[in-house]
C-alpha cells in the first residue's frame, strides 16, 4: 500500500502575501511538491480545504487581531511542525511600527471611520504567542531556504539555516564591501544572511530585510554610522523597517530616539 | 420562494483574507456584503516621518503581488513633487519592470486562480492531474516574468533595485539580451494561452461598466497617462481625488471608492484594453480578434482572455524596449528634497494605483495616501453580484456559491492591498 503522504497547511496572518507567494513562485519545484505532499490547506492556492491535524504548517503574518491571536493557537494544537515564514510572522513585520507609538491615533490617520476599525495595539510575531519550530528568515524569505526547510521536515530532519552576517555573502559574491568603499550606512554587519547579499550587489547598502544575525554588535555599527555623518533620526529609522520588532533593533533603535 | 444566505466564509484563490455574504428574501437579493477581514496594517500613517528615499521598499510590502506597482507609484509621485523627470533608458527599464510584473501576476492569476474555476476544479494543483502540459506552461509563463524582475530588481518579491531618481544599477545591453530567447518562448505560449482560454464557457453576463483607466499619447498604458473613463472622463491625475472619493463600510478593513457623481466604477484588465484597444500591437489585436473580442470588453468573466492579451502586450513591449535599449551613462538622476506635494498614478495589473505624498523640506513624509485597485473596485463587485445572482436564484446553492466566487475571482482581487478579502455567504434567511 502507497504511503501517506504528509499533510501542508499554510496559514496568513497580517502580511502583503508575498511568503505565500514564495511558495507560489518555486516554478520549477512546484509540481513535485504538490506530488510529494497533500496541501490540505491553502486558502490562496485552493477552494478544497481539508481538515487537521497536520503534519506541516507554514505561517505567513503577524498577530494583530484577538480573533487571530486566538485562530493561532489552534493552528499550533493541529500542527506537529510549526514554521514561520517571512518577517512578519518571526518578527511581527513592518506593521510593528504600531507599537512604538498609539494604534489609536494610526487607525485615526488611515481610517474615516475608526471605531469599525478591530485591532489590537500591538503587532507581535507567532513566537509570542505559541512555541515555533523553525523560523524561516525574510522579507520575503529566499525561496532556496525555503524549499530546503519544507524538504528536512519532509525526509525528517532539522533544518539547516545560517546564523552568520550578510558581510560573509558578499565576500563569497566578491563584493566591494558598500560600507567601506563607498560609505554607504549598510546594516550588512549585523543582519542575518539568506539573500545572497542582494544589495551591496546592485551598489546599495543592506536594509536588513533579513533581520538580526545572531549576536549582532548594532552599537558598534551605529557608532561607524554616525562617522559617516548620520543624525540619530537617520539611525532610529536604519534599525526600524521589517524588524523593528526584533529585540536587537528594537533596543538599538530605542537608544537614538530623544 | 423562500430565503436563504449564500456565505463564503474563506474566499479561496484571492490574496489576501476577505468573506462573501448574501441575504436572499422573497425571491430578490436583498443586501451583499464583500467583508474584507485582512487585519490592517496602517501604512499611511507609519509612512509619515520616514524620508522619501524608503517610500518605494516601505509601500512594495503592501503587497507581496504586486511589489513593483507600489513601486512605481511611489517614485512618480516623489519626483512629480521634486520636480524631477526620469526619461530616456530610464524610463525604458521601469517599464521593463512593469512588464515582468504583469506577465508574473497575470500568468499566476489566469492558470493558477482562475483556470480552474472554469475546468471545475479547486485549484491548480488538481487541474495539473488532468492538464499537466497546460500548467507547465503556466508556470514557465509567470517564470518569464519572474525572471524579468529578478533581473532588474535582484529579486521576484519586493524588488531592491528601484530608487526614487531611477536605479541602483543598470544593465549592460548585453546583460539584458540573455532574456530574449525566453521572452520569444512567452510570446508564443501568451498567444496559445490566449486561443486555450477563449474556448471555455462564459456566462452571459455584460454589465454597463464605468471604465477607468490611464490612456497616453502613445502607449498602452504602464507608468503614464491622464485618467480617462468610457463615461468622459479626461482629467490629469493630480484631479484623482476631485473626481473620485473613499468611504468606509462597518464591515470591511478595506476603504471603497466611487466616483463622486456616478458611483461605482471598474478598473483593471478590462477597462485598460476597453479604453485602449488602439495602443495594444497589431500582434496582441489580432490574438484578441481571433479570440472572439471586439474592441471593448465588458463580460468580467472574460477577462481571462484579456489577461492573457495583455501578457502578450507585456513581451512585445519587453521585446521591444530589449532592442531599443543603450546603458544610460548614470542609473538614477539626482534629488534634492524641497517641501511639496506629488502625485502617482500607474497600472497595477489589477487596475490604477493612485498615491499622494507630501515632504518636507528635509525630505521626510508629512502626509501619504495610497489608493489600490481592488479598493477602488470593491463597490463595483458587490453590484456585480447582485446582478448576476438574481437572475440565478433558482439555481443549487453549491453552485450559485461557486459562482459567486469565481465573480469575484474575475477581479483578481488583492486584499492584502484593499485592506490597508474571500468567504461567500448567502443568505436565503
Amino acid at each position: 500500500m502507497a504511503k501517506k503522504k504528509p499533510k501542508l497547511a499554510v496559514w496568513k496572518f497580517a502580511s502583503c502575501d508575498g511568503c505565500q507567494l514564495t511558495l507560489l513562485d518555486c516554478e520549477d519545484e512546484l509540481v513535485t511538491l504538490a506530488g510529494a505532499v497533500e496541501i490540505a490547506y491553502f486558502v490562496e492556492a485552493s477552494r478544497s480545504h481539508v481538515r487537521g491535524p497536520y503534519d506541516l504548517s507554514l505561517v505567513d503574518g503577524s498577530i494583530t487581531t484577538l480573533h487571530d491571536a486566538d485562530l493561532v493557537q489552534e493552528v499550533r494544537r493541529t500542527s506537529k511542525v510549526l514554521v514561520t515564514l517571512g518577517a512578519c510572522a518571526t518578527a511581527g513585520g513592518i506593521q510593528t511600527l504600531r507599537n512604538f507609538t498609539d494604534v489609536e491615533e494610526y487607525a485615526a490617520a488611515v481610517y474615516p471611520r475608526p471605531e469599525y476599525i478591530e485591532t489590537l495595539k500591538t503587532s507581535t510575531p507567532v513566537s509570542a504567542h505559541v512555541p515555533v519550530d523553525c523560523e524561516v528568515r525574510g522579507c520575503p524569505p529566499n525561496k532556496g531556504q525555503l524549499l530546503s526547510v519544507v524538504g528536512a521536515y519532509l525526509q525528517g530532519r532539522a533544518p539547516v539555516l545560517p546564523q552568520y552576517s550578510v558581510c560573509l555573502e558578499c565576500k563569497l559574491r566578491g563584493n566591494i564591501c558598500v560600507l567601506v568603499a563607498r560609505g554607504l550606512p549598510c546594516m550588512g554587519p549585523v543582519t542575518m544572511a539568506g539573500c545572497g547579499a542582494l544589495c551591496p550587489t546592485y551598489h546599495r547598502a543592506c536594509y536588513a530585510c533579513f533581520g538580526p544575525k545572531e549576536t549582532p554588535n548594532t552599537a558598534s555599527l551605529s557608532g561607524r554610522f554616525k562617522g559617516l555623518k548620520l543624525k540619530e533620526d537617520q539611525l532610529v529609522r536604519l534599525f526600524r523597517t521589517f524588524y523593528a520588532g526584533a529585540e536587537a533593533f528594537r533596543q538599538e533603535s530605542e537608544a537614538h530616539e530623544k | 420562494m423562500k430565503s436563504k444566505t449564500i456565505k463564503v466564509p474563506h474566499l479561496a484563490r484571492v490574496e489576501g483574507e476577505g468573506g462573501l455574504h448574501i441575504k436572499i428574501k422573497g425571491g430578490r437579493v436583498e443586501e451583499v456584503k464583500l467583508q474584507i477581514f485582512e487585519p490592517p496594517r496602517f501604512f499611511e500613517a507609519f509612512l509619515r516621518g520616514r524620508h522619501f528615499t524608503e517610500a518605494p521598499d516601505l509601500t512594495s510590502r503592501v503587497c507581496g503581488i504586486c511589489p513593483v506597482a507600489y513601486q512605481m507609484s511611489a517614485v512618480h509621485a516623489l519626483e512629480d513633487a521634486l520636480d524631477v523627470k526620469v526619461t530616456g533608458p530610464l524610463r525604458a527599464l521601469r517599464r521593463l519592470l512593469y512588464c515582468g510584473e504583469w506577465i508574473e501576476s497575470h500568468a499566476l492569476h489566469i492558470l493558477m486562480l482562475h483556470a480552474p474555476d472554469f475546468l471545475g476544479y479547486p485549484d491548480a494543483f488538481r487541474m495539473a492531474r488532468d492538464h499537466p502540459e497546460m500548467v507547465k506552461l503556466g508556470l514557465r509563463l509567470k517564470k518569464a516574468g519572474n525572471t524579468l524582475v529578478a533581473f532588474l530588481g535582484g529579486r521576484e518579491i519586493h524588488p531592491i533595485n528601484v530608487r526614487v531618481g531611477g536605479f541602483y544599477q543598470v544593465p549592460t545591453r548585453s546583460e539584458l539580451a540573455t532574456l530574449t530567447d525566453e521572452l520569444k518562448w512567452a510570446r508564443d505560449t501568451a498567444r496559445e494561452t490566449v486561443r486555450w482560454a477563449s474556448g471555455f464557457d462564459f456566462p452571459d453576463f455584460e454589465p454597463d461598466y464605468e471604465f477607468v483607466a490611464l490612456r497616453h499619447e502613445s502607449e498602452y498604458p504602464l507608468n503614464e497617462g491622464r485618467l480617462v473613463s468610457s463615461q468622459g472622463l479626461d482629467i490629469g491625475i493630480k484631479e484623482y481625488e476631485d473626481h473620485f472619493e473613499e468611504t468606509q463600510a462597518p464591515y470591511s478593513h478595506a476603504l471603497q471608492s466611487a466616483h463622486r457623481g456616478r458611483g461605482p466604477y471598474l478598473v483593471g484588465p478590462l477597462a485598460r484594453f476597453s479604453l485602449n484597444f488602439d495602443r495594444l500591437p497589431p500582434l496582441a489585436q489580432d490574438a484578441a480578434r481571433d479570440a472572439g473580442l471586439g474592441p471593448v470588453c465588458r463580460n468580467p468573466f472574460q477577462s481571462i482572455i484579456v489577461r492573457g492579451v495583455e501578457i502578450l502586450f507585456a513581451v512585445e513591449e519587453a521585446l521591444s524596449i530589449i532592442d531599443a535599449y543603450e546603458m544610460p551613462e548614470d542609473p538614477a538622476v539626482p534629488l534634492e528634497p524641497r517641501p511639496a506635494t506629488g502625485f502617482g498614478c500607474t497600472e497595477a495589473p489589477r487596475g490604477i494605483l493612485f498615491h499622494r505624498y507630501e515632504i518636507d523640506h528635509q525630505g521626510l513624509i508629512v502626509k501619504a495616501k495610497l489608493v489600490p485597485p481592488t479598493a477602488q473596485n470593491q463597490k463595483m463587485m458587490e453590484r456585480d453580484l447582485h446582478d448576476y445572482v438574481t437572475p440565478r436564484l433558482d439555481l443549487p446553492d453549491d453552485k450559485l456559491t461557486w459562482q459567486c466566487e469565481q465573480l469575484i475571482r474575475n477581479y483578481d482581487p488583492c486584499i492584502s492591498c484593499a485592506t490597508h478579502f474571500l468567504r461567500v455567504d448567502i443568505d436565503r434567511g
